[in-house]
């Protein structure tokens, strides 16, 4: 829960008193809350932790890192289905727990 | 070396490891705070590719893991009663209770959902005005500003139905806490580059200058850890203890302000049990008079839960880094992630897990010898 995934901003839009944006993180698009990095422009690439901004990041950077983490199937650990998973690892067979 | 080869830039991961082999002279203790850290750690070998000289200790910085045992019963009370939506991130659902999990909860009919944001809570708050919706709000510094910011938001648009379990955890008294144990062993520490993206580092000084220990920031990926213990062991044969940032790309001195404002607005310091290790005085934060509406803990009448700890786990002391995972004896004997007696063995950022899934044959083999 403490990863910080890179993602480059592709729309800013309001939502309920607070800025938001759509973000591409290598292919998977979230919804993401800019209140803490307010002036980041469309294009540019911030760290997001649990869909909120929190730092700005230089675009080489941003897809070394993406590339990275898509390579070690992080993207999929922190954007797959946290049931799914969690099932797995407790050997249950389709959610239902033996 | 046979893990050289992944790192995204090998040339780069053998200069790097060059130059620690080449200035590393005597022997020395780092300790990575972030779980996170300790997960690159194990999974790319960076402690065996390091020389004899240099250690790495695995610190307290995983959420999931120190959150305290009362609490997590308490989370299991409130999703196990009706009329509750219960969110959470995935890696909370298999955290061992006194006697189950938020998964099983589930299996048994609970309404436990797994969020990618906290947002997402306040969102099924707004959807089922008939239900009260808990945010299982945990984490570091990194993760703060989001559940600040969620809470501000369900009373700045008046969604009473909304409220947070709390159980924030900081850093800068972790480090103080794990020096002053008598047992320390630490003398230089990687400082977990995402809670500095946040909070900035101007905490940190008086920490290196109190303890006299190098403390520097430090991303997440492969190289850049070997960039920070590099740092790091540069510093103690220097006999230098000051606070280096080699994670610039992503944190600023400053931190992000407009976070820092909203933490100080929503929470207010605490003390803080942690998981396995105890009470650290003011380690932690909880909501401020302003928005003491929102506390599940009050709102749900949770208090004097029983606790029951496993008597075999002995994560407390791998967490402030005296033993390592497989030095308990229960690693993956009656513990595993199957059948985890401690959350370090579930969470993502569990030291007991990043062992079990990337060393367990290299562990058990040595153990038949
Ligand atoms: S291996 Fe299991 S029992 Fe041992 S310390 Fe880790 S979580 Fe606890």
């Amino acid at each position: 829960m403490c990863l910080a995934v890179p993602g480059r901003i592709l729309r800013r839009y309001e939502k309920d008193l607070a800025l938001m944006a759509e973000v591409d993180f290598g292919g998977v698009l979230k919804e993401v809350c800019l209140q803490y990095i307010p002036d980041a422009a469309l294009g540019d690439y911030v760290i997001v932790h649990v869909g909120f901004a929190i730092q700005r990041l230089d675009e080489a950077s941003a897809l070394e890192t993406l590339a990275n983490f898509a390579n070690l199937g992080i993207l999929e650990e922190e954007f797959g289905d946290g049931f799914t998973r969690a099932a797995k690892q407790a050997g249950a067979v389709e959610g239902v727990m033996r | 070396m046979k893990y050289l080869d992944e790192f995204s830039n090998p040339e780069l991961a053998k200069r790097l490891l060059d130059s620690i082999h080449e200035i590393a002279t005597r022997r020395w203790a780092i300790m990575e705070v972030c779980g996170g850290q300790t997960h690159t750690i194990i999974r790319h070998g960076i402690d065996q590719l390091l020389p004899d000289e240099v250690e790495m200790i695995h610190g307290p910085g995983c959420p999931v893991c120190v959150t305290p045992l009362e609490i997590i019963d308490k989370a299991l009370a409130i999703a196990a009663m009706p009329g509750v939506i219960f969110c959470s991130f995935g890696d909370m659902l298999r955290v061992p209770g006194s006697s189950q999990d938020l998964f099983r909860i589930k299996s048994a009919g609970g309404d436990v959902r797994v969020v990618y944001s906290p947002l997402d809570a306040l969102t099924l708050a707004r959807e089922n005005p008939d239900k009260q919706v808990v945010f299982f709000g945990i984490g570091f510094e990194t993760t703060a500003p989001a559940n600040a910011m969620t809470v501000y938001q369900a009373k700045r648009l008046g969604i009473g139905n909304f409220s947070l379990l709390v159980s924030h955890v900081l850093v800068p008294p972790a480090i103080a806490a794990i020096m002053e144990s008598p047992e320390c062993r630490v003398q230089g520490f990687l400082a977990a580059g995402h809670v500095c993206s946040v909070m900035g580092t101007a905490e940190y000084p008086m920490l290196a200058e109190k303890y006299r220990v190098p403390i520097v920031v430090t991303g997440f990926e492969p190289l850049d850890i070997l960039a920070g213990i590099r740092r790091t062991v540069m510093q103690l044969e220097a006999g230098s203890h000051v606070v280096e940032n080699a994670y610039p790309r992503a944190v600023t001195d400053q931190g992000n302000e407009p976070a820092r404002a909203m933490l100080r607005d929503v929470f207010e310091v605490t003390d803080r049990t942690w998981r396995g290790i105890g009470m650290i005085p003011r380690s932690g934060w909880r909501l401020s008079e302003a928005y003491r509406d929102f506390d599940a803990e009050a709102r749900f009448n949770v208090a004097g839960m029983h606790t029951d700890e496993s008597s075999l786990c002995r994560s407390g002391e791998v967490l402030q880094g005296l033993i390592k995972p497989h030095e308990c004896a229960a690693f993956g004997k009656e513990c595993t992630p199957r059948n985890p007696l401690g959350a370090t063995m579930v969470s993502s950022e569990g030291a007991c897990a990043a062992y079990y899934l990337y060393r367990r044959l290299e562990l058990t083999a040595v153990s038949h010898v």
